[in-house]
């Protein structure tokens, strides 16, 4: 279990659980086809904050990990795969999560080699009604770089 | 520890959310404006396996919790909140295996929104590892009371 065999998984396959503890402690899952790559947050009772409605922690995770899902499919598979830290997620919170599944989609806005820009959004009932949507800008934490030359920062 | 006994009831409120329980989220201390909440460290809460770090998604959790516990302290009688935005800045990464506690202060209020600001730390609230600003909704701000 590791970030790359989750990248293996999410680069190789059309479904699939999101094999890292927090984000298997959330449940996530993830189906991709030829458009785009959702996450599904199946509804289960430890979701749950105010009695009948998901507590918003698990949205924001749930918006946060589609939005790591999205960047490591963005990035070349042939490249060791650099920690993708967030630096800053904003959420709005658009309607109440109810007790049942939410699915949640994420676009790059900007592929950096430093930073990469992310929205992600969240629905459960239609997509046009979204229950929660996220900007997340997250750091490409890059192992260093061997002794060879490399081109200058920028 | 805390004497007051409305966030008392607010922390008893918070512990029994499935959510919050399952995080391990316990409830500290809280003032008339403010509110403090600790998640210790636990396998399930770590973002990747060969780091023992508490995820940021878990810290998100917890920063939302302990906003709307501030939120909820600091209007008298006791209302219902919901997260209308909120935003975390992650400073550093946390040490590992620490304990993330979040503090929130409730910093202006209207009749229906609060205004909310904090942070999180792991052992030294000068050296936070997260900052945190949002606003929350009062739910039942039309009914009577």
């Amino acid at each position: 279990m590791s970030m790359q065999t989750v990248a293996d998984a999410l680069r190789g396959r059309h479904f699939g659980s999101l094999d890292l503890p927090y984000a298997a402690f959330l449940g996530l899952r993830f189906e991709r086809d030829d458009d785009e790559t959702r996450l599904i947050m199946p509804y289960a009772e430890h979701l749950i904050g105010a009695p009948g409605r998901l507590h918003g922690g698990t949205v924001a995770g749930l918006l946060e990990l589609a939005g790591i899902a999205a960047a490591i499919l963005s990035l070349p598979d042939d490249e060791p795969l650099p920690r993708l830290r967030p630096v800053t997620v904003t959420v709005d919170f658009m309607r109440e999560g109810l007790p049942r599944d939410v699915t949640a989609v994420a676009t790059i806005t900007r592929l950096g080699r430093r930073i990469i820009n992310i929205r992600s959004l969240a629905w459960q009932y239609e997509r046009a009604r979204p229950i929660a949507g996220a900007n997340i800008n997250v750091l490409v934490d890059r192992p260093p770089a061997p002794a060879a030359p490399r081109p200058a920062d920028r | 520890m805390s004497e007051d006994p409305v966030g008392r009831t607010a922390g008893g409120y918070l512990a029994h959310a499935p959510h919050m329980a399952a995080l391990g989220i316990v409830f500290s201390a809280n003032g008339p404006d403010w509110a403090e909440v600790s998640m210790p460290f636990a396998p399930h809460l770590v973002a990747y396996p060969d780091e023992e770090v508490i995820a940021s998604g878990a810290i998100y959790a917890l920063m939302d919790s302990t906003a709307g516990l501030a939120a909820m302290v600091t209007r008298r009688p006791i209302t219902p909140v919901a997260t209308l935005d909120l935003r975390l800045d992650y400073l550093r990464a946390p040490h590992p295996r620490a304990t993330i506690t979040g503090r929130v202060t409730c910093y202006r209020m209207t009749r229906t929104i609060a205004f909310v600001r904090g942070i999180a730390h792991d052992g030294d609230a000068a050296d936070p590892v997260a900052n945190m600003t949002g606003t929350f909704m009062f739910t039942l701000v039309d009914l009577p009371r």
